[in-house]
C-alpha cells in the first residue's frame, strides 16, 4: 500500500503517521438504537476534560439543549421526534383522538431563531427574534421528518422519538489535520486525532477543513478544541469517560476491526427484528474519509441527524488539484517551448 | 411491564438492565401518560390518563379471570385465593364503591367484616385511630389482625362464592376493557394486546417483571395502585420466582436505606411500630404486634425490639425496666410531615431539622411548605448547597406577593455545609435491597461534615447539656448509649460508620461476637441489634456490604456483591419458585428447591424459608412464629404464610383495590357513585384549597390534567443539578409539556410563554408542544394532560418557578402519602402575573370556581359530610 494516501481505504492510520510500532487503532461504535437521551456522556466528557458551560438556554429542539458539537460540547445528544414508527415498535397513538402533527410548528418556532443566532452551538435559538424582524419564510432544518412525510395527515398516529449521541469521527484521512500549519493537530498511536492547545495558534483552517463541522475555536482564546477520544484515559488502558458513564452501552469503546464487527452484526439482528431502516454511518472504509473512528448505527437518513450524506475531506482531492495544475503547468511550458520552437522555425 | 414509572429518565442506571433484557429478546412495555425517554426504547407504548391505573390493572385481572389464565396451581397454593370470607362481608359492587363497614363521620372502616371465616377480628369500632398513626404503614400485612389463622376456612376448589377467588372475580367483574377505554382512555385493542403479552409470558417456563415508582405511589390511593399490581403478579404466579417480582424503584441513592432504618415518625428500624400512647409496657407493645396462631417471622418482633432497645440504651436497658421500653417515644396521633408543616403554620412547632431535602420546592404544595418554614423559632438546614428551604425567607414567591416580609420573619436559619457522598464513608442501600459499602474518596472541604459527624456531635453535645438535669422527660437522653468510635483525635473526630455498621449488625452481648442474622436474636436482652432486618451485613466479622466480586467469578445471582437484606436474599419469597412439593416449576425458572437427600432447602439464591421445614410439613396445632409455617406457606412474614389476593387486614381503605378518581379530576367516577377515595386524608383549610370535582361543580375552570415528574438532567428539587453548570445547561427553564392539540385550543405557542393555573397558584413556563403528549377520550370527552418537571426554583444557575406549588395537600390513609402525581389545572397562554396582581387573580380564580373550604372534603359522595379541620 502506498504512504501518506490522501483518500480511501487505509489499513494502518498510525503507522501511516509515522508509528513504528503502536496499539491497535480504537474507536467508538455508537449504537443509536439503545440510546436512551440521558446526556451522561456529555456530563462525563465535559467533567473529565474540564469543558466549559455552553449556554443556559432552552432551544424548543425537543430535549436538545446542546445544539451542536462545538469546542464546549464534544459530545451532543440530538433528539428527533418523528412521525414514524421504528420496525415494529408500537407509539401508541393509534385509536386516539389526535389531531395533526405539531411538528412543522415547533420547527417553524426553532428555525427562524436558528437564522438570528450569532453562531452555532447552544446560542442556537436562543436569542428572542428582534421586534418586528422577518417573520419564518422557509424551513429549513431543523423540520426532522423526511418532506411528504407530514402532508394532508389529519390526524397524527405514528410516533418515534430518536436520541444519538454525537461525536468527532476521527477520521481516518482528517481533514482537520490534514491542513492544520503549525502541528497542533496530530495522529496519535492509537490512530484518534487530537488537538493540541499549546500549539494551536488560532488560524481555524481546521474548522473549514472539517467535513462534519465538529472543530470549533473557543471564542475567548480562538484555539481549537475537540474530543481526544481521551487520549489521557485511553493511554493508561481506560475506556474514554463518555463510553464508561453511558449506562446503556449505547457508546462501546474498543479496537475499530472488532467494533466494526460487532456493528455489523447488531445490524443483522435490527433488521431480522424488522428495523429494515437501521443502517450504519461511518463503517465504510471506502466512503469520502476512508472510514470513521467514531461510526454509528443510525435509524434513519445522517441528515436527521444533522450529519452529512457523504462527507467528504476536503483534501482528497488536493493530488488531483495539483495532478491538473501540474498538467496546465506542464501544457503552459510545452505551448511556451513549441511557441519558442515553432518560432524558430 | 413499565407502568408508574419513566425508568429510562428517572432510574438510567438500572434502565441498563432492561436495555440488557430487550437485548436477549424480552419485551418492553410502557404505560404512562406521556411519551417519555423510556417510551423511545420500548417495544411497545401505551398512553393512559393519570389517576386510573387501578381500573387499567383491574383490567387486566379481569382478563386472567374471565380467561382463566391464571397459575393455578401457584395460586391455589400460595395465595389466600381459597380462603373464606365472612358472610357479613359486602363488595364495592354491593355498596356503590365503599365496602362494608364504613362510617361517614371518621372516613374510616370498621375492618371486622373483612375477616375470614373462622377467625377473629380485632374487634376495632371504627378505623380512626389506625387512620391518625398511619397504622398500615406500621404493621401493614405482617403484623397481627388474624386471631386464628389456620383456622380460616377453605375452599381448595376455588368455587365457593365466598372464596377469595370468586370474590376477586366478582368484584372486578365490570372492569371490562370497554370499561378501560372509558377511563383510561386506552383503545380496547392495544389493551387486549397488552393483556396477551403479560399473560403468555406468565406461566412455569416463563415470568413477567412489574416495575413501578412514585407515578404509582403518589395518589389518593396509592397504597392500593401496589396492591393492584401485586393481586395481578400473584394471580400470574410471577412472585418469588426469577425474573417476576413488582419492582418498587425508589429516586434516590439511600432512599431505600431510608425507611429500613426510618425518619418517619411511625416506625422504628427494621418497619418495627413506634409505640403509641396506648402501649403502657413492652408486653403491650408485643401483644399488639401479635395474634393467635400468628405464623412467621413477624411473631418474633420481642427479640428484634429488645435487640434494639438493647443497641440504644446498652446496659441501661434490663429486663426489670423492660429494657427501657419507656424511654421511647410515644405517638398520639398524625405527626406526618404535612401535618407538621401545618402546625407550623399554626404555631405549634418551634424548631425543624431539614437534612438532605429542600421541602420548599421539593414537597406537595410549595407555597404551605414556605409558610410554615417562615413561622418558627429555629431552622437548620444541612445541604450540599444554599437551597430554597434556607433562603425562602429573602427570595421566596411569597416576597413578591408580601406574604412574607424578611424584617419581619422570626425563623433564625441555621445552614450547615454538608459532606458529599464522596467525601464520606458509609453504605447505600438501593432499590433491591443492596447495601454498598462506599469509602470515602477525598476529604470534605472547609466546614463540610457527615451526617454522622453532625448527628453524633448533636448527640453528644445535648448529652452533655442535659447530664445533670434532673427531668424525667430528660431520662431517655441520659440513658442513650452514644458511645460509638471515632477516628482520629480529639473530641470532633469523626465517628466510625463501620462501627455504626456493626451496630446495625448486632452483637452476642455474652460473648461479644458478632451475630451471624436476625435467627440469632434474643429477646432476654443478650443480643443487640440497631436494625433486625440488616443483621448478617457484618457476618463472621466481614463488612459484607463492601464485597466486590466480579460478575464473572461467581454464579448468576452474584451472591458477593454487596449484601441484600434480609440474610443476602436476592429475591424475596423465593420459596414459591418451587412448587409445593419443594420442585422448580421448570428447569428454566429454578431458583431453590427442596434437597431430600441433605434434607433441606437449597438452589442458587439463598432459601427464604425455614431451611429444614420440608414440602409437605404441616404445622402443629396451636404453634405459632417460625414453628407454624407450613411447607407451602412461602410468604413467611404474613401471619398466615399466604400471600394477599384479599386482605383482611392491613389496609384501610379496603381489602380490595378500586378504582377512585383522584382528589381531583375532571370526570365522574364511570365505575361508582363513590368518587374518590371515601378514606383519604384532606386538610379542609383555607391555605390548602381543593380543585372541585364532579359531583361539585366549578371544575371546569381546571379542564386539564396534570402531573409533573422528573428529568434525567436534574435531580429532585434541583438542589444538586441546578447549582451545577454541566447539568443546568442541559435544561436550562422550567416548561411546560403540551400537545399539539391543546396548544391549537389553547393558543399556546412553542417556546412562548405560558402560566398553570390550580386553586393554589399559577406556575409560568416556557411551552414545549411536542407530539409526545396526545389527547384522550374520556366518557366520551377528550382530556388533555400537561407535564411539568418539578426541579426548578429560585436559586442556582437556572431557576423557574416552583411546580410543586400547583399541588395542594391530599394523602393516602394508608400510609400519608401526599397525591403529586395527579391534579386538574388550566393553562393559559402568557405570563402569570406577578406579586399582588398573583394574589389578585387566584381570588378571582377560587371564586370562579366557587371554591371554599369545604370543597374536596366530602369524601364520601353518596353521604357528603365534610372533613375540615374545624369539623374533622
Amino acid at each position: 500500500m502506498s504512504r501518506n494516501r490522501l483518500s480511501g481505504p487505509l489499513d494502518d492510520v498510525a503507522g501511516d503517521a509515522g508509528h513504528v510500532t503502536h496499539p491497535p487503532r480504537v474507536g467508538f461504535f455508537t449504537d443509536t438504537s439503545v440510546c436512551i437521551g440521558c446526556k451522561a456522556c456529555e456530563v462525563a466528557c465535559k467533567e473529565w476534560n474540564s469543558v466549559p458551560e455552553d449556554g443556559l438556554d432552552l432551544l424548543g429542539m425537543s430535549f436538545d439543549n446542546t445544539g451542536m458539537l462545538g469546542a464546549n460540547s464534544w459530545r451532543h445528544v440530538a433528539f428527533v421526534e418523528q412521525s414514524r414508527p421504528t420496525g415494529r415498535q408500537d407509539p401508541g397513538f393509534d385509536g386516539l383522538p389526535t389531531g395533526p402533527s405539531g411538528i412543522p410548528d415547533t420547527a417553524d418556532a426553532v428555525e427562524p431563531r436558528l437564522r438570528e443566532a450569532p453562531r452555532g452551538g447552544s446560542e442556537l435559538g436562543t436569542s428572542p427574534l428582534p421586534p418586528g424582524g422577518p417573520e419564518p419564510q422557509e424551513l429549513g432544518m431543523p423540520g426532522f421528518d423526511r418532506p411528504g412525510d407530514l402532508a394532508g395527515a389529519d390526524t397524527r398516529t405514528d410516533f418515534r422519538w430518536l436520541m444519538a449521541s454525537d461525536v468527532c469521527k476521527h477520521c481516518t484521512h482528517a481533514g482537520c489535520l490534514d491542513v492544520c500549519p503549525t502541528g497542533a493537530l496530530f495522529r496519535t498511536e492509537f490512530g484518534t486525532v487530537v488537538v493540541q492547545q499549546d500549539i494551536c495558534n488560532g488560524c481555524g483552517y481546521c474548522v473549514s477543513g472539517c467535513p462534519y463541522g465538529v472543530i470549533d475555536r473557543r471564542e475567548h482564546d480562538g484555539r481549537a478544541n475537540k474530543c481526544t477520544l481521551c487520549y489521557d484515559r485511553i493511554g493508561d488502558g481506560l475506556e474514554p469517560a463518555c463510553a464508561k458513564a453511558c449506562p446503556t452501552d449505547s457508546i462501546q469503546f474498543g479496537e475499530l476491526d472488532e467494533l466494526r464487527e460487532r456493528a455489523d452484526r447488531r445490524l443483522a439482528q435490527l433488521h431480522d427484528l424488522g428495523v429494515g431502516e437501521a443502517r450504519l454511518y461511518g463503517r465504510d472504509p471506502d466512503d469520502g474519509v476512508g472510514g470513521d473512528g467514531a461510526f454509528f448505527l443510525l435509524l434513519d437518513e445522517p441528515e436527521v441527524y444533522g450529519l452529512p450524506p457523504d462527507p467528504q475531506v476536503p483534501t482528497r482531492y488536493a493530488p488531483s488539484m495539483w495532478r491538473r495544475a501540474g498538467a496546465a503547468a506542464a501544457a503552459f511550458a510545452l505551448a511556451g517551448i513549441a511557441a519558442f520552437v515553432g518560432g524558430r522555425r | 411491564m413499565i407502568i408508574g414509572s419513566n425508568m429510562a429518565e428517572a432510574h438510567p442506571v438500572g434502565f441498563q438492565w432492561v436495555m440488557e433484557a430487550k437485548g436477549h429478546g424480552a419485551r418492553v412495555i410502557h404505560v404512562d401518560p406521556r411519551f417519555t425517554r423510556t417510551s423511545a426504547v420500548a417495544d411497545t407504548y401505551v398512553p393512559i390518563r393519570a389517576g386510573s391505573d387501578i381500573a387499567f390493572l383491574g383490567g387486566v385481572i379481569h382478563h386472567v379471570l374471565d380467561n382463566d389464565l391464571d397459575f393455578r396451581e401457584y395460586v391455589a397454593a400460595y395465595t389466600n385465593a381459597s380462603f373464606l370470607v365472612g358472610e357479613d362481608f359486602a363488595d364495592t359492587e354491593d355498596l356503590d364503591g365503599l365496602f362494608s363497614g364504613y362510617d361517614p363521620a371518621t372516613g374510616t372502616y370498621s375492618r371486622d367484616s373483612w375477616y375470614y371465616a373462622g377467625t377473629r377480628p380485632p374487634g376495632e369500632p371504627d378505623g380512626s385511630r389506625a387512620k391518625a398513626f398511619s397504622e398500615p404503614l406500621q404493621a401493614g400485612a405482617s403484623g397481627a389482625g388474624i386471631d386464628g389463622a389456620a383456622d380460616a376456612e377453605r375452599d381448595p376448589t376455588l368455587q365457593h362464592p365466598r372464596c377469595v377467588y370468586q370474590i376477586l372475580k366478582r368484584h372486578f367483574a365490570r372492569y371490562t376493557p370497554e370499561m378501560v377505554e372509558r377511563v383510561c382512555g386506552v383503545p380496547q385493542e392495544q389493551f387486549l394486546d397488552l393483556c396477551r403479552a403479560w399473560t403468555a409470558n406468565s406461566n412455569r417456563e416463563r415470568t413477567t417483571a412489574l416495575v413501578y415508582s412514585v407515578g404509582w405511589t403518589q395518589h389518593s390511593v396509592g397504597a392500593q395502585y401496589i396492591r393492584t399490581g401485586a393481586i395481578l403478579q400473584l394471580l400470574l404466579g410471577n412472585v418469588g420466582r426469577p425474573g417476576g417480582g413488582v419492582f418498587a424503584l425508589r429516586g434516590h441513592a439511600s432512599i431505600q436505606g431510608s425507611t429500613d432504618i426510618p425518619t418517619l415518625f411511625n416506625l422504628l428500624p427494621g418497619y418495627l411500630a413506634m409505640p403509641d400512647v396506648e402501649h403502657t409496657d413492652l408486653d403491650a407493645w408485643i401483644a399488639d404486634q401479635r395474634s393467635a396462631g400468628h405464623k412467621g417471622y413477624g411473631y418474633d418482633v420481642d427479640a428484634y425490639l429488645v435487640s434494639l432497645l438493647k443497641e440504644y440504651f446498652g446496659d441501661a436497658a434490663t429486663p426489670e425496666n423492660g429494657f427501657g421500653f419507656d424511654w421511647l417515644p410515644r405517638i398520639d396521633g398524625d405527626h406526618g410531615t404535612y401535618r407538621t408543616v401545618m402546625d407550623m403554620i399554626d404555631g405549634k412547632v418551634s424548631g425543624y431539622f431539614v437534612l438532605g431535602q429542600n421541602p420548599a420546592v421539593g414537597s406537595a404544595h410549595g407555597k404551605l411548605q414556605r409558610l410554615g418554614l417562615a413561622n418558627l423559632d429555629w431552622l437548620v438546614v444541612r445541604d450540599l448547597n444554599e437551597i430554597e428551604t434556607a433562603t425562602f425567607w429573602k427570595d421566596s414567591p411569597e416576597i413578591e406577593t408580601g406574604e412574607i416580609v424578611p424584617e419581619r420573619c422570626r425563623t433564625e436559619v441555621f445552614l450547615m455545609p454538608a459532606a458529599s457522598h464522596v467525601e464520606k464513608e458509609g453504605t447505600f442501600t438501593q432499590t433491591q435491597r443492596m447495601l454498598q459499602w462506599r469509602t470515602k474518596a477525598v476529604e470534605p472541604t472547609g466546614d463540610r461534615r457527615s451526617e454522622l459527624w453532625f448527628t453524633h456531635h448533636l448527640g453528644r453535645l445535648v448529652r452533655e447539656r442535659l447530664a445533670d438535669s434532673t427531668e424525667p422527660r430528660d431520662v431517655p437522653v441520659q440513658r442513650l448509649a452514644w458511645d460509638y468510635a471515632t477516628e482520629g483525635e480529639g473530641p470532633w473526630a469523626e465517628p466510625s460508620a463501620d462501627d455504626v455498621l456493626r451496630r446495625i449488625n448486632g452483637y452476642d452481648l455474652s460473648t461479644g461476637e458478632l451475630l451471624p442474622g436476625y435467627l440469632g436474636l434474643k429477646a432476654d436482652g443478650s443480643t443487640s441489634c440497631g436494625c433486625w432486618i440488616y443483621s448478617g451485613v457484618y457476618a463472621d466479622g466481614v463488612n459484607q456490604a463492601a464485597r466486590r466480586t466480579p460478575h464473572t467469578e461467581q454464579g448468576p445471582y452474584d451472591a458477593e456483591w454487596g449484601w441484600t437484606w434480609p440474610m443476602n436474599r436476592r429475591v424475596l419469597y423465593n420459596r414459591a419458585s418451587a412448587d409445593p412439593e419443594g420442585r422448580p416449576w421448570s428447569e428454566r425458572k429454578k431458583l431453590v428447591w427442596w434437597d431430600a437427600d441433605a434434607g433441606e432447602w437449597t438452589g442458587h439464591d439463598v432459601p427464604d424459608f425455614p431451611a429444614r421445614i420440608p414440602p409437605g410439613h404441616v404445622a402443629p396445632q396451636g404453634s405459632t412464629g417460625p414453628e407454624a409455617l407450613c411447607g407451602d406457606d412461602p410468604f413467611i412474614m404474613q401471619p398466615d404464610g399466604k400471600a394477599w389476593l384479599f386482605a383482611p387486614h392491613g389496609l384501610l381503605d379496603g381489602p380490595l383495590p378500586t378504582h377512585y378518581e383522584p382528589h381531583e379530576s375532571p370526570v365522574r367516577n364511570p365505575l361508582y357513585g363513590q368518587q374518590g377515595n371515601p378514606t383519604r386524608k384532606v386538610y379542609g383549610r383555607p391555605d390548602n384549597p381543593s380543585n372541585p370535582s364532579p359531583p361539585e361543580s366549578g371544575g371546569q375552570m381546571f379542564p386539564y390534567v396534570l402531573t409533573a415528574a422528573r428529568l434525567t438532567e436534574h435531580h429532585t428539587a434541583g438542589g444538586m443539578s441546578r447549582q451545577l453548570p454541566y447539568l443546568a445547561e442541559l435544561q436550562p427553564a422550567l416548561f411546560v409539556e403540551v400537545s399539539p392539540e391543546l396548544a391549537r385550543e389553547r393558543g399556546l405557542a412553542h417556546l412562548g410563554d405560558a402560566h398553570v393555573v390550580t386553586s393554589r397558584t399559577a406556575v409560568q413556563a416556557r411551552v414545549v408542544v411536542t407530539d409526545r403528549l396526545a389527547p384522550l377520550r374520556i366518557e366520551g370527552r377528550v382530556i388533555h394532560q400537561v407535564w411539568l418537571p418539578y426541579h426548578f426554583g429560585h436559586t442556582g444557575l437556572v431557576s423557574g418557578d416552583v411546580v410543586n406549588d400547583l399541588f395542594g395537600v391530599v394523602e393516602d390513609s394508608n400510609v400519608f402519602i401526599q397525591e403529586s402525581k395527579v391534579t386538574t389545572c388550566d393553562v393559559r397562554p402568557g405570563p402569570r402575573p406577578r406579586g399582588q396582581e398573583l394574589l389578585a387573580l387566584m381570588e378571582q380564580v377560587r371564586a370562579a370556581a366557587g371554591i371554599t373550604v369545604e370543597t374536596g372534603t366530602r369524601i364520601s359522595t353518596s353521604h357528603g359530610v365534610p372533613h375540615t379541620e374545624e369539623s374533622p
